[in-house]
C-alpha cells in the first residue's frame, strides 16, 4: 500500500522473494493429465444462473448435473464418476472471463463443456484455444465454433442459426408461398445468423422487413409497431427466451396476431409458457413453428428416461425442453468420454469426436467430423398445438446455400442412456 | 522525488508477490490493478474536490475501448501496440473527463451524481449505436509471456506485471499531483469557493482539471482490463461495477490512495469469497444462493463497515499507527451523515 514506511516494505519484499522460491505461477510440468484421477473426470461450464437470461437458461445445467448424477450412481463412465462445476456468469461476457479462469486454473478441469451464449463464450473462446482446453458443445448455434483450422479444440452443440433460420424460411414457404416474411433478430452473431438463413431462401430483397434488438432492451414496441406496419404475416425470431415471450405479448397486446417462427433457443415451450402464464400460453403459442434436433418427441423413449432421472435427480423439477436440452448435452459429453478410452487426455478427447463415431441422441446423427465442428446440419420442424409442442415429420438438411427436405433418422435408447460399456 | 522512489519500490514489491500467488490469484490482483487505478482517481476527485461522480466506469470503458482499437491498430512488435493502446486509452479517457469535468464545474452534488449515472445508463445504447461491437463488445490483442519469460511465469502472472506496472503509471502522478499545490487548490476549492476565489484561484478550472486527472487514470484502468481479459464489453462497465467503484472508494477511505488500493483488493476478492462459501452450502440451498448471496453480504457488510468506521480503512490504519493526524479534509458533502 503506498502509506506503507520503506522498512516494512524492505521486510515484506524479503518475505515477498522467500515465498517466490515456490514460484506457484509457473508454468505446470508436470504430466498428468488436468481434471482426471483414477475414478474422477472434473469438467466445467459457464452458465447464465443469475441476470437477464436466467429465467430462461438457468435450468439447462441442473438438468446436465442430474444426468450426471444419473450416471455417476451407475458406475460411472470407464469406472470414473463425472464432477460438474457449474459456474455463474450472469449471461456478462466479463464474468464470464473470470468464471473460465477460475475453472481452468483453479479447479483445473479437463475440459469445458456447453459454456452457454454467443457474446459470453466468445470472450473466452482465444483464451481457451491458448490454454488448449477442450471446449466442447458450446451452447449457441453461432458458427463461431465450428472452425477447426483455428480454434481446434472447439466443438459446437446447436444446429448453427443460419441453418435454423433457412429451415425456417423454407418451412414458411411451403406453407404459405405468397406470405409477406419477416425477421426479428437479436443484434449480434445470433440474430445475423437467423437473418442469413432466412436471406438464403427467401433471396435478400423478399424479405419484407427486418428488425432488431439488443439484449439490454426494456421492450419491443418499436420493432413490433414497425413490423405491423409493414404487414408482416410471418415473422422469424431470432431471439432467445424472454424476447420471444416479449414479442408475442407485445404483438397480443397491439390486438395483432402474426405467425410465429421462432429459433429453437428462443422457443421452449415450457420456458415461455412460464413468461405468458399458463392460462393464455397456448392460446397466444398456438401454432408456433420452430425446429429442433433433440429427441424431445412427449411420448419418445428418451423423454421417458430423462423424464424418470429429473424427478429421482433434479428433484422433480418442471420438464422443459431445457431439461432435454441439458441431459444431451450430457448424454454426448458422456458418449466422448466413453470412446475417449480407458485413459482419457484431452487429445484423445478430441479426437474421439472428431473420429465421427459419436451419434449423440438427436433426430438426426450427428455430423461431427474431422475438419467438421458443427453437431447437427438437419433440423426437424416442430409445431405448437393445444400446448403441446411436437415433430411434425418434416425435417430439412441445410447445405451450402440449399435446403433439402430429407427423412428423420432418429437415433434409438441404447443401454439406458449410459453410453460406453 | 522520494515519491517517486517509493512508487518504484512497491511496485517492484508488488511485482515481486506475484511470484507467491497462483495463476488465478495473479488474474485476480490484475483485475484489482485495474480497479485501483480508478478508484484512486475517483477517491481523489471525490475527497479532494467533493465531486460525487458514480460514471466513473464510464471512463474506464472509454479507456479499454480506446485501448482494444488502437492496440489492435497497431501493426508492430508488442510493446508498441501495448503503448499505442494505452496512449489512446489515456486520450479517449481525458477528452471524456474534460468533457464531464466543464459540465461538473457548473454542477454540484446530486446533479454531478445524476448526469454521471445518466452515463452509465446510457454506456449499453452507446455501444450499440456508435461502431463498437455492440454487447458483443470489442476485442483486444493478447499479449503473450514474451519468450526470455516464457519458462518462469505463466500469462496470467505476465498480465498482472503489465497490469502493476500500468497502474503504477497511473497513479504515481495523482500522489504527486494530491500533495502538490493542486491538491492545494482542490481542497482550497472545497472548502469554499468564494474564498478560493478571492485568492485568485478559479474553481472552475481546478474542478476541470480534477475531473481530467481523475479520468485518465480511470481509463488506463479500463485499459489494464483490457489486457487481462482480451475483451472491452459494456455488460463488464454496467451500473453494479460504477458504484462498486464508489465502494471501494469509500471503504478506503475517501481522499487516501492507500485506501483505493485496500477497497480495490477488496471488491475484487470479497464477491468471488462470498460466492466460494455459498458453494459450501447444501446442493439445492448453493444453487439458489449462488450469485445473489454476494450481493446480500456485501450490502450488509458496507453498511455495518461505515457505520464502524466511517473513515474507511485508511482511517482505521491511521488509528491503528497511533492517531496520526488526519492529512485531509473529509468532504462535508460525501461523508457527513
Amino acid at each position: 500500500m503506498r502509506t506503507q514506511k520503506p522498512f516494512k516494505s524492505a521486510a515484506a519484499l524479503a518475505a515477498a522473494a522467500a515465498l517466490g522460491l515456490a514460484a506457484c505461477s509457473t508454468p505446470d510440468s508436470d504430466e498428468s493429465v488436468p481434471g482426471v484421477t483414477d475414478d474422477t473426470v472434473t469438467i466445467g461450464t459457464h452458465q447464465p444462473l443469475t441476470g437477464p437470461a436466467a429465467a430462461g437458461y438457468a435450468t439447462i445445467s441442473a438438468a446436465t448435473a442430474a444426468y450426471f448424477e444419473y450416471v455417476n450412481a451407475n458406475g460411472g463412465i470407464n469406472g470414473r464418476e463425472i464432477e460438474y462445476l457449474v459456474k455463474d456468469d450472469g449471461y456478462d461476457p466479463s464474468a464470464t472471463q473470470s468464471a473460465v479462469r477460475e475453472l481452468v486454473t483453479e479447479e483445473k478441469v479437463f475440459a469445458i463443456v456447453n459454456g452457454l451464449g454467443t457474446p459470453t463464450h466468445s470472450a473466452v473462446l482465444d483464451y481457451l484455444d491458448q490454454q488448449s482446453v477442450p471446449d466442447l458443445f458450446v451452447s449457441s448455434g453461432s458458427l463461431t465454433w465450428n472452425q477447426p483450422d483455428v480454434y481446434e479444440n472447439t466443438f459446437a452443440f446447436n444446429a448453427d442459426y443460419v441453418t435454423e433460420g433457412a429451415a425456417l424460411a423454407q418451412y414458411a414457404v411451403d406453407q404459405q408461398p405468397d406470405a409477406k416474411i419477416c425477421v426479428l433478430g437479436q443484434d449480434d452473431d445470433y440474430g445475423d445468423g437467423i437473418i442469413e438463413g432466412v436471406e438464403t431462401v427467401l433471396g435478400s430483397n423478399a424479405v419484407t422487413d427486418v428488425q432488431v434488438y439488443s439484449t439490454s432492451a426494456e421492450d419491443l414496441t418499436a420493432q413490433m409497431g414497425a413490423m405491423m406496419a409493414a404487414g408482416c404475416e410471418v415473422n422469424v425470431l431470432g431471439t432467445i427466451n424472454g424476447f420471444t415471450a416479449m414479442a408475442v405479448g407485445t404483438a397480443a397486446q397491439m390486438e395483432w396476431f402474426p405467425k410465429w417462427y421462432v429459433s429453437s433457443s428462443g422457443a421452449d415451450y415450457p420456458t415461455l409458457a412460464g413468461y405468458l402464464g399458463a392460462d393464455l400460453a397456448p392460446q397466444l403459442l398456438q401454432g408456433m413453428v420452430s425446429v429442433n434436433y433433440l429427441p424431445f418427441s412427449p411420448d419418445g423413449e428418451w423423454v421417458a428416461l430423462f423424464e424418470e432421472i429429473n424427478a429421482e435427480y433434479n428433484d422433480g423439477a418442471p420438464f422443459t425442453g431445457n431439461t432435454v436440452f441439458g441431459m444431451s448435452v450430457g448424454y454426448l459429453f458422456a458418449e466422448a468420454l466413453a470412446a475417449a478410452g480407458d485413459d482419457p487426455t484431452r487429445e484423445s478427447l478430441v479426437a474421439a469426436i472428431e473420429s465421427g463415431d459419436l451419434v449423440g441422441n438427436g433426430i438426426v446423427p450427428l455430423s461431427f467430423a474431422e475438419g467438421d465442428h458443427a453437431a447437427y446440419r438437419s433440423v426437424g420442424i416442430t409445431v405448437v398445438n393445444e400446448g403441446v409442442q411436437d415433430y411434425v415429420g418434416t425435417t430439412y438438411e441445410v447445405g451450402a446455400g440449399s435446403v433439402s427436405a430429407v427423412e428423420p433418422n432418429p437415433v434409438p435408447l441404447a443401454n439406458e442412456g449410459i453410453p460406453g460399456s | 522525488m522520494k515519491t517517486l522512489l517509493r512508487a518504484l519500490l512497491i511496485t517492484l514489491l508488488a511485482i515481486g508477490g506475484t511470484f507467491a500467488l497462483d495463476p488465478f490469484r495473479n488474474y485476480q490482483l490484475a483485475l484489482a490493478a485495474a480497479c485501483f487505478a480508478a478508484v484512486a482517481g475517483l477517491t481523489v476527485l471525490v475527497g479532494l474536490t467533493g465531486q460525487l461522480s458514480l460514471g466513473h466506469a464510464v471512463l474506464m470503458a472509454a479507456g479499454g475501448y480506446g485501448f482494444a482499437f488502437a492496440a489492435s491498430a497497431v501493426d508492430g512488435p508488442w510493446p508498441l501496440a501495448l503503448l499505442a493502446g494505452l496512449a489512446a486509452a489515456a486520450v479517449v479517457s481525458g477528452l471524456l473527463g474534460l468533457l464531464l469535468g466543464a459540465a461538473a464545474a457548473r454542477l454540484r452534488g446530486p446533479y454531478l451524481a445524476g448526469l454521471t449515472l445518466a452515463l452509465v445508463i446510457a454506456l449499453p445504447a452507446a455501444a450499440n449505436t456508435l461502431p463498437l461491437g455492440g454487447d458483443q463488445g470489442a476485442p483486444a490483442p493478447f499479449f503473450p509471456v514474451p519468450e526470455a519469460l516464457a519458462a518462469l511465469i505463466a500469462v496470467e502472472q505476465w498480465h498482472a506485471w503489465l497490469a502493476i506496472v500500468v497502474a503504477a503509471i497511473a497513479v504515481t502522478p495523482l500522489v504527486v499531483l494530491r500533495s502538490g499545490s493542486a491538491g492545494l487548490r482542490m481542497r482550497a476549492v472545497l472548502d469554499d469557493e468564494t474564498a478560493s476565489r478571492l485568492s485568485a484561484v478559479d474553481p472552475g478550472a481546478v474542478k476541470t482539471g480534477a475531473f481530467v486527472a481523475s479520468a485518465v487514470p480511470a481509463g488506463l484502468g479500463g485499459a489494464v482490463l483490457a489486457i487481462a481479459t482480451q475483451q472491452v464489453t459494456p455488460g463488464g462497465y454496467g451500473l453494479a461495477f460504477s458504484l462498486l467503484l464508489v465502494v471501494a472508494a469509500v471503504i478506503g477511505g475517501l481522499g487516501s490512495i492507500g485506501g483505493a488500493a485496500i477497497g480495490s483488493v477488496l471488491v475484487t476478492v470479497l464477491p468471488w469469497l462470498i460466492d466460494e462459501l455459498a458453494a459450501l452450502a447444501p446442493d439445492d440451498l448453493g444453487r439458489r444462493l449462488d450469485g445473489n448471496l454476494a450481493l446480500l453480504l456485501f450490502g450488509a457488510g458496507l453498511i455495518a463497515l461505515t457505520t464502524a468506521w466511517p473513515g474507511g480503512a485508511a482511517r482505521l490504519l491511521d488509528r491503528l499507527r497511533a492517531a496520526r493526524p488526519l492529512r485531509f479534509a473529509t468532504p462535508s458533502t460525501t461523508t457527513e451523515r
